[in-house]
């Protein structure tokens, strides 16, 4: 069995009220910090962790943390990303049901580390019965003196309130998130200025997504040194996976940073193999955003060395033959599945969420999506496929927010890794009507 | 951008004045007073979210506007956000709207033959409200729970690993609750409960 930090405690019954929470250890973190560090300190001991962001883009925890201005006189504001909406990815929801209380507690010690007094949990809106629990757990911390004025005794005062968004995937993009909790569109600010400058209401603000909050305590508890030991490399400490799309034991997972693909896809600690006993065809190991891999290259590295589940060796190879990380939604598709259709169901996902200020995403994602419907039901031409190429050349990097890479990357590498499905759904379309599923290698 | 963009008819008014109840009403205030002062606007998402549910389900011009009077926004602050989000609803919908995922995972999970099996069973398209008013049907993209896919939400309610015999028996349980009353509250809501 792999190490579990976060989701050490999850089988005790009960785990989500406070009173076995606290009984099984938790809040101490809180107490540390409180009575025994200062918020730099804090700060010091995230860095020396080796912490990144756990919401997809990696970003060192500790670093973020530190370009908060604290020379500004404004409020300081903490925001806990719960808008979970990439594609593959249903880990937060996981930790918030079941692990209220380790939220809470890494909340509580972040915004003292940050220097601040209010934070908001904003949550996807379908996520509504997540809401509740959360509440439930912020009124029990609340009743034990761990939220409110004068926690535990001293100086440090907070309040949590939980904030519902109304599905938008955008919003999961920080400023976007900013602008909605503002009561605004979910429309992307440009950087910079930094949120640690200028965020919510214009105060310096940090984002950060809910399984980096929920290892917080833990990295206080254990000490930054010690966390940056696990795992692998820069890749320190431990990821929840979740893994879905045609394995045996689709659901959510902490991986020691380090151990192989293969491994997470084939044991049955993990996924447990592809159901039916079928052929691996390909995975998208970081949520729908990051480029697919074919079977090979997610085993195996172009130069041949068994892929880890680390930041560094996902990317190995960089976009010709490498993916990423991501957010750690890893969908796995076995040989039956169509890449033509799913590509189209991504590029019709990003098209619905495109915010629709920057004309190259607006514009460029509706193209995609009527280029690959076009494919998908036998009306293409050879052209479309270069020029589908062409059009994700064209939003990636030419917009405010990332969103428009997003969207480009999932197309791009289906067609440098598939190409031959989209010739053959173009050359035979007559086919490929009659087979939704169904493997078409024989044809290819 | 939501499919609402640009189709919706918000300038149209049913001539309705709307209040809310007293205990929305303490609610709104209590949600208000989670902002700084003169960010009230903050609370604009959940406070449409309180009268979507009180008010039957979607919105329309004159309940916008007159929570753009009691929030002290502009109606346009109020109308631009409501046709930015998915979950706001500028339509009449049925009591009970089923949205189901229509993305990767969980097409790759048979979701595409769930959505024709609902279609032929509620005997309506994707967008459209059975005659008796009963189901709105729409497809939305990723709810966020892949790994129990195919994934469908009736209200705020997740039904998880659906089955063509699992969509029966939630398609017959919500008949029989026709004539009961649609409840507010959060307990309604089915726990979705994971498999730790
Ligand atoms: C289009 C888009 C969607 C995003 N969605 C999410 C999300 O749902 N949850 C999340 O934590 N981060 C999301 N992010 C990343 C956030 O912008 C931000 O980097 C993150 O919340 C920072 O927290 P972290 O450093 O703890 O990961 C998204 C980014 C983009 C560009
Ligand atoms: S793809 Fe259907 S819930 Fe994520």
């Amino acid at each position: 069995m792999g190490r579990k930090i976060l989701l050490e405690k999850i089988n005790i019954s009960g785990i989500e009220s406070f009173d076995i929470y606290r009984k099984s250890g938790g809040y101490s973190a809180v107490e540390k910090a409180l009575k025994t560090m200062t918020p730099v300190d804090v700060v010091e001991e995230v860095k020396k962790s080796g912490l990144r962001g756990r919401g997809g883009a990696g970003f060192p925890t500790g670093m973020k943390w530190g370009f908060i201005d604290r020379k500004s006189d404004k409020p300081h504001y903490l925001i806990c990303n719960a808008d979970e909406s990439e594609p593959g990815t249903f880990k937060d929801r996981y930790l918030m049901e079941h692990l209220p209380h380790l939220l809470i507690e890494g909340m509580i010690c972040s915004a003292f580390a940050l220097e601040a007094h209010t934070a908001y949990i904003y949550i996807r809106g379908e996520f509504k019965y997540l809401i509740g629990i959360l509440n439930n757990a912020l009124s029990e911390a609340y009743a034990n003196g761990f939220l409110g004025k004068n926690i535990l005794g001293t100086t440090f005062s907070l309040d949590i309130y939980v904030h519902p968004g109304a599905g938008a995937y955008i919003c999961g993009e920080e400023t976007a998130l900013i602008e909605s909790l503002e009561g605004k569109r979910g429309n992307p600010r440009l950087k910079p200025p930094f949120p640690a400058f200028v965020g919510l209401f214009g105060c310096p603000t940090v984002v950060n997504n809910v399984e980096t909050l929920a290892a917080i305590s833990p990295i206080l508890n254990m000490g930054g040194d010690f966390y940056s030991k696990l795992g692998n490399g820069k890749s320190t400490g431990t990821k929840l996976i979740s893994a879905c799309g045609n394995i045996n034991k689709p659901g959510v997972y902490e991986i020691e940073m380090g151990i192989t693909v293969e491994d997470f896809i084939y044991s049955e600690e993990y996924c447990g193999g592809i159901k039916g006993g079928k052929k691996l065809k390909a995975v998208i190991p970081g949520g729908s955003s990051v480029p697919v891999l074919p079977a090979d290259l997610i085993l195996k590295t172009a130069a041949g060395q068994p892929r880890l589940m680390t930041y560094e060796s996902l990317a190995e190879g960089g976009f010709e033959t490498g993916t990423m990380l991501g957010s750690g939604g890893f969908i796995v598709y076995d040989e039956d599945q169509c890449m033509v259709r799913n590509t189209l169901s991504f590029a019709r996902f990003y098209h619905h969420e495109s915010c629709g200020q920057c004309s190259p995403c607006r514009e460029g994602t509706g193209w995609q999506e009527r280029l690959l419907t076009r494919i998908e039901n036998g009306e293409g031409r050879l052209k479309d496929i270069d020029l589908l190429a062409d059009i994700s050349k064209h939003i990636e990097g030419n917009t405010i927010c990332p969103l428009g890479d997003a969207a480009a990357w999932p197309v791009s590498s289906a067609i440098r890794h598939f190409r031959k499905e989209f010739e053959f759904h173009i050359q035979f379309p007559e086919i490929v009507k009659n087979i939704r599923h169904g493997n078409i290698d024989k044809y290819l | 951008m939501s499919e609402n963009y640009n189709k919706h008819k918000i300038y149209e008014r049913n001539g309705k004045t709307y209040a809310f109840s007293d205990a929305s009403l303490q609610r709104i205030k209590e949600i208000i007073g989670r902002y700084p002062e003169a960010k009230q606007k903050s609370a604009l998402i959940p406070v449409l979210h309180i009268a979507q549910e009180e008010f039957g389900g979607s919105l329309n011009a004159d309940i916008m506007d007159y929570i753009a009077g009691l929030l002290n926004v502009k109606p346009i602050e109020v109308y631009e956000v409501a046709t930015f989000y998915t979950q706001f609803y500028l339509d009449k919908v049925g009591k009970f709207v089923i949205e189901i995922c229509q993305t990767g995972p969980c097409l790759s999970c048979g979701g595409d033959d769930m959505i024709d099996y609902l279609k032929e069973k509620l005997g309506i398209d994707v967008g459209e409200t059975t005659a008796d008013g009963l189901f709105t049907f729409k497809t939305v993209e990723c709810l966020g729970a892949c790994g129990y896919a195919p994934v469908m939400q009736v209200n705020t309610c997740f039904h998880q690993n659906l089955t063509k015999e699992s969509i029966d028996n939630i398609i017959d349980l919500l008949r029989t609750q026709a004539n009961e009353p649609k409840s507010n509250d959060d307990k309604w809501v089915e726990k979705f409960c994971l498999k730790k």
